[in-house]
């Protein structure tokens, strides 16, 4: 501001203070003064509060890391990277080997997985391409957000009462030991637990295909058919694959209907059939159980696993979802 | 590429159109399947007894699930209690500051906690309250579950603000407005639709948790409204008589599922009467 002009204000501004300097109007000026330093404290500590908040966040996340890692340091020490991949798990006799959960997780997380692809691209398609509007969508969206309401304890006794009998007379029509819980009977519960995932990803991702590109494929004589397989899918490819990623870090992680169905055996499973345990499950299994320090640190080490392979799953599947939204 | 008739593409293309439809809609079927069961198992064990007594012992027939209604209760309200601020706080905060290198990681840190196992949570809620207090506790299940909560919360704020015109804080801040009378003035009552439906549905979400309150809450089968002792909670109830080998424990654990999942549909549907409601307003 220039010199003079700012000169020029005060000699303005002189009067009124003349004018206000009145005992009365002294004190009043003195609590305004006040005020808005209050008011700027306040609002200083509001914004403050906020970045704390924010903070927050961070912290838990860094803290569960933390807390995993030191509860999980004396079976690293002792039993070693090779932890990951010895064969036995007997905790009476001090021998501990993931291998059959991590074999359990992975097998009937991808065998859901595979199980559900087929049914959650069909939503996702039916949804985004064929009916996006309408009440007969309207009631498939809705049931699919509403299989991903029901609580997974729901799910595992279901799973218990219905599925299990009905596993066990196929395994019977097999020629298969006729157990009934077991790998098989969790990867069906779990393929319907993750669908809505996926689909309603793939859904979201279909209709952002723009309209020009699929009306240029019919303008040039394609069937429905050909736009879908050769316009839609290509362009939704990494929108479909972070939804089906998605659902994966579900399934890895989901713990209360796979421990109800899956048959709690801490072998190695022989088939698909065959009753197993997964990572989740052996920790919601022994976990209070445990007598022992090395078994404690040992079933965490299993938890820290397990964070860590869906947190990079979790980031995987946003940092597609985010630049395929930014495109 | 080789030329085919104009028919056999339109066959395809229909078969195709046909096999989407079917595999669309076959998975209703184990939703109604479920849906069907869980009523037809439910609903002979509910009544006013069932609502107000606690379970007998084994080999006794009645009682009832008063402990756990009573559990899951406080224990999600305690929950609500810590997350929601917290949650509404951070949304704000990220809100407000878009870019920044603290508002990524704050906003990664969200992202990675929505995908942290339940149980995960659970193990560090036992760390965190359980070991140091010397017992399993009410409080430590609601501080876990507070932890599930948190994300969805955060989330649907920002989210919320977000969508909300720039004009309308100006407008406010040209005023003289503070910015924390103008957050809690205009901001989030504007807003708060949104906000209202990301807690209604995080506490939906919660209230069906069984993983983190198993070493945490760990249940309790007499009436117990101290949450600095064991706790019983409808989804704990559900699993630990669901496996057990009693009879008269299933029926119970059938009751109850069936008082949890009309709670839980109950919170969602109101969710999406808000949702609707609010994107006419928009």
């Amino acid at each position: 501001m220039d010199a003079s002009v700012e000169k020029d204000m005060i000699t303005r501004s002189e009067p009124l203070r003349v004018i206000n300097s009145s005992p009365g109007a002294i004190s009043k000026a003195k609590a305004r003064t006040k005020r808005s330093w209050r008011q700027i404290r306040t609002e200083s500590v509001f914004k403050r509060t906020l970045t704390i908040m924010g903070l927050v966040m961070i912290i838990l996340v860094l803290g569960i890391l933390l807390t995993l890692i030191v509860q999980s340091l004396p079976s690293i020490k002792s039993l070693g990277i090779k932890y990951l991949w010895s064969k036995v798990w007997d905790p009476v006799q001090d021998i501990y080997g993931a291998w059959p959960f991590l074999l359990g997780t992975l097998l009937s997380s991808f065998l859901a997985l595979i199980i559900s692809i087929p049914f959650s691209v069909s939503i996702a398609i039916f949804l985004g391409e064929y009916h996006p509007k309408g009440w007969l969508p309207n009631f498939l969206k809705n049931a699919v957000e509403l299989i991903a309401a029901i609580p997974s304890v729901i799910f595992g006794f279901w799973g218990l009462a219905v599925l299990v009998p009905m596993v066990r007379i196929l395994e019977i029509h097999l020629g298969v030991e006729p157990i009934g819980v077991g790998i098989f009977s969790s990867s069906l519960i779990l393929s319907i637990m993750i669908i809505p995932y996926a689909a309603s990803l793939g859904r979201s991702m279909i209709t952002m295909v723009p309209s020009h590109l699929k009306e240029a494929a019919y303008g040039l004589g394609a069937t429905r058919w050909e736009v879908i397989r050769s316009v839609v899918l290509p362009y939704t490819r990494s929108g479909l694959f972070a939804g089906i990623l998605l659902s994966l870090g579900r399934a890895l992680g989901e713990t209360m209907a796979v421990t109800m169905v899956i048959g709690n055996t801490s072998l190695i499973p022989k088939n698909i059939f065959a009753p197993g345990n997964t990572m989740a499950s052996v920790i919601a299994n022994e976990f209070t159980e445990a007598d022992k320090p090395v078994y404690v640190s040992a079933l965490i080490e299993l938890g820290l696993v397990l964070f860590l392979v869906t947190v990079v799953i979790n980031i995987i599947g946003k940092k597609i979802i985010d630049r395929f939204t930014n495109d | 590429m080789e030329i085919r008739s104009v028919k056999y593409r339109l066959g395809k293309s229909y078969g195709f159109q046909a096999l989407v439809y079917i595999l669309a809609f076959a998975c209703v079927i184990p939703l109604l399947a479920i849906l069907f069961y869980i009523i037809k198992a439910g609903v002979t064990k509910i009544n006013w007894h069932f609502l107000v007594n606690v379970p007998k012992p084994v080999g006794e027939t009645g009682g009832g699930i008063a402990n756990a209604l009573l559990g899951s209760i406080l224990i999600i309200i305690v929950a609500a209690i810590i997350a929601i601020p917290i949650g509404i706080m951070a949304g704000i905060y990220l809100a407000e500051n878009r870019k920044g290198r603290l508002a990524y990681w704050c906003r990664l840190s969200t992202d990675i906690l929505q995908g942290v196992p339940s149980i995960v949570i659970g193990i560090v809620a036992y760390f965190w309250l359980v070991k140091p207090l010397g017992g399993f506790s009410g409080f430590s299940g609601s501080v876990a579950l507070a932890i599930m909560m948190l994300p969805i919360v955060v989330r649907s704020t920002e989210e919320t603000l977000k969508l909300l015109p720039d004009s309308l804080k100006e407008a406010a801040l040209a005023l003289g407005m503070p910015f924390h009378r103008v957050i809690f003035k205009v901001i989030v009552p504007v807003g708060f639709s949104g906000i209202l439906s990301g807690v209604m549905l995080s506490i939906a979400r919660i209230t069906g948790e069984t993983a983190p309150l198993l070493f945490t809450a760990f249940g309790n089968p007499y009436l117990s409204y101290k949450m600095t002792k064991p706790m019983q909670s409808l989804p704990l109830l559900i699993f630990n008589y669901a496996t057990s080998p009693y009879n008269d424990w299933h029926d119970l654990a059938w009751g109850a599922s069936l008082i949890l999942l009309v709670w839980v549909l109950f919170l969602n549907i109101f969710t999406k009467i808000i949702t609707r409601k609010w994107k006419v307003q928009l």
